[in-house]
């Protein structure tokens, strides 16, 4: 076979330069939005904004009780999930037997993951709003976004617990600790960069999510912030799908500003779990 | 655990037997905590039991209800659940429409971008390529479905004149697209990535460049991955709600044409939410046979994926 050699090579470079413009094209967009909402929002944030109540049926004044709000349903989704999804991933990738219990196991929260987020809001509203009685509350709204959370926390804990070499749990055990103080001591401190890494990239994701708190604790208006776990609240990014879809007339710049909260508030988590994971990387012997 | 136990053994013991008198010490604590810890890997199971019953009982309440047959619901096409009409069809229409239009985004951007990272992209440019895709995979989605509605539609506008709605399945398809990129191409380039190497230097060996190397031996080797890929974007599309709730429409519609306005499956559960709905009434019933149907398509879907990649880790592993 006769060919040029550089032919190939232009040939060659042309095709790396395309799929580098197709690269870039991927990354435009994220920057665009982002600095579209920076540029439209920004004029929108005051003090009062971020700190007032709502007036003129969201019209004017702040959107404190929707901050407050995320604030609290971000909490309470770390309060349930963190524990649950740690346990998980310890018991998965310490303890459990290669059977058929634990296949399934995997099988499932591979398969939880892949559920989408409004069926998981279904599945709140059955079971946590109506069977439980909470009623749609901030309570069953942080209990449905856990559920949707366990994945992510469970997967990337068990990666960063499975991360750890096996040569630091058999020297804890030779020196006569018993299983739980080797994962206790050893193991779980080694692994925790890269677990408080998974666990603030699931909380970022459940403080933006919308669709499971639709049924379950999201209130289009409250005049007061919430008194209880059992209150209703407003959310910033269920306010974004209200203000932009069933209040007629409501000014862009509120929305845009609302939108810039939401979104400084989320990157603001994915920028701290990406410092923490450098942090360790470099600091890492093994 | 490697520890050996040789040195330990009386003459008459076997391994096992040391091993034993060793362990003699019960530990409560320590067989509580791992019950515990059984416990809580178990509650995935339980959630996943938990969704399908939940799910089930509710649906199975629609379609106990007057007038509403399976038949009817996967093959009329007109859906207004208050006044009898239950054929789900507009609905996953209006779902099949944004979700290709968002793979057509999503696939040749998602995988180019793929193999310049897994194959061509210097160390530099992967440090700050890969922590961008990250971030756009963050973004809340209320966010991507309001700047559908207030940026890519009016820009469409441009093109299209009056021929396209306010609300509109392009502009959402068109969105979505652009937020499953992200994932599209992490999974990608970890497939791409887990072709070995022996591969890349036989055909360079063979004379041919890096780009035809990277189309013609690494892509193909790596393609169950890649689909593998495609596939759980495809799953991400038809489940995603908050796009297509605000920029696609706010009414079932069945039209294939993406110009015009019309409610996906996701988006009607979103709307009836919206709205004080009884319990026990037609809307409120039906939003849990639609919540259903689209698990039992992830769910569907979730496994074919991981079949598929599943042959890609024999091959390699």
């Amino acid at each position: 076979m006769e060919r040029s050699l550089t032919s190939a090579r232009i040939q060659q470079r042309i095709g790396f330069s395309l799929l580098g413009l197709v690269t870039f094209a991927t990354v435009l967009p994220v920057l665009l939005i982002i600095g579209f909402i920076i540029v439209k929002g920004a004029p929108a944030i005051s003090w009062e904004f971020l700190t007032a109540m709502p007036r003129n049926g969201m019209r004017d004044g702040g959107i404190l009780p929707a901050i407050i709000g995320t604030f609290y349903l971000t909490l309470g989704t770390a309060i349930f999930s963190v524990p649950l999804g740690i346990a998980a991933a310890i018991y998965i990738s310490e303890y459990a037997p290669d059977n058929f219990l634990t296949r399934l196991i995997r099988i499932a929260i591979i398969n939880l993951a892949g559920i989408p987020s409004v069926v998981y809001g279904l599945f709140g509203l059955g079971l946590f709003v109506l069977f439980l009685r909470l009623g749609t509350s901030i309570l069953a709204a942080s209990l449905t976004l856990s559920i949707m959370t366990l994945p992510v926390i469970i997967s990337t804990a068990e990666e960063a617990l499975r991360s750890v070499p096996q040569a630091f749990r058999t020297v804890s055990i030779s020196l006569g600790a018993t299983r739980w103080q080797t994962i206790w001591r050893i193991v779980l401190p080694q692994a925790m960069p890269g677990i408080i890494t998974g666990i603030i990239l699931g909380l970022e994701r459940a403080a933006g999510e919308t669709a499971p708190i639709l049924f379950t604790g999201a209130a289009f208006f409250l005049p007061r912030l919430p008194q209880s776990p059992f209150d209703a609240t407003m959310a910033l990014p269920y306010h974004i799908f209200v203000i932009s879809t069933s209040v007629p007339g409501m000014p862009i710049q509120i929305q845009y500003g609302t939108v810039l909260v939401l979104l400084v508030f989320v990157l603001g988590m994915n920028l701290i779990a990406t410092l923490i994971r450098q942090r360790a990387r470099a600091r890492r012997q093994w | 655990m490697e520890v050996s136990l040789r040195h330990l053994k009386r003459p008459e013991e076997s391994a096992l037997d040391v091993s034993r008198r060793l362990q003699k010490r019960p530990r409560w604590g320590e067989g509580f905590i791992q019950a515990f810890l059984f416990f809580c890997g178990a509650v995935s199971i339980l959630t996943t039991i938990g969704i399908v019953y939940e799910l089930g009982k509710e649906a199975l309440l629609f379609f106990q209800m007057p007038g509403v047959t399976l038949l009817e619901f996967f093959t009329k096409t007109e859906w207004q659940p208050t006044v009898g009409r239950f054929g789900v069809l507009p609905l996953v229409s209006a779902t099949l429409v944004t979700t290709v239009i968002a793979m057509m985004v999503a696939v040749p951007f998602g995988l180019g971008a793929a193999i310049y990272l897994s194959e061509y992209a210097s160390e530099k440019a992967r440090k700050v390529l890969k922590p961008a895709l990250e971030v756009l995979a963050g973004i809340p989605t209320v966010v991507y479905g309001y700047f559908a509605l207030t940026t890519v539609t009016p820009f469409l506008r441009i093109f299209f004149g009056d021929a396209i709605n306010i609300y509109n399945m392009l502009s959402a398809g068109l969105t979505m697209g652009i937020m499953i990129i992200p994932l599209v191409a992490s999974v990608s380039e970890d497939a791409l990535h887990s072709v070995p190497n022996a591969l890349r230097e036989g055909a360079y060996a063979m004379g041919a460049t890096r780009l035809e190397t990277s189309l013609q031996v690494v892509v193909p080797a790596a393609l169950s991955g890649i689909i593998a890929g495609f596939i759980l974007g495809f799953s991400r599309a038809i489940g995603e709600t908050m796009i297509v709730a605000i920029a696609a429409g706010a009414g079932p519609n069945f039209t294939f044409n993406p110009l015009k306005a019309a409610e996906t499956m996701t988006g009607y559960i979103a709307r009836i939410s919206g709205g004080d709905v009884a319990y026990d009434t037609p809307d409120y019933n039906s939003i849990f046979a639609i919540g259903l149907l689209l698990f039992g398509i992830s769910l569907v879907l979730n496994i074919i994926s991981r079949r598929i990649s599943a042959r890609l880790r024999e091959v390699y592993e």
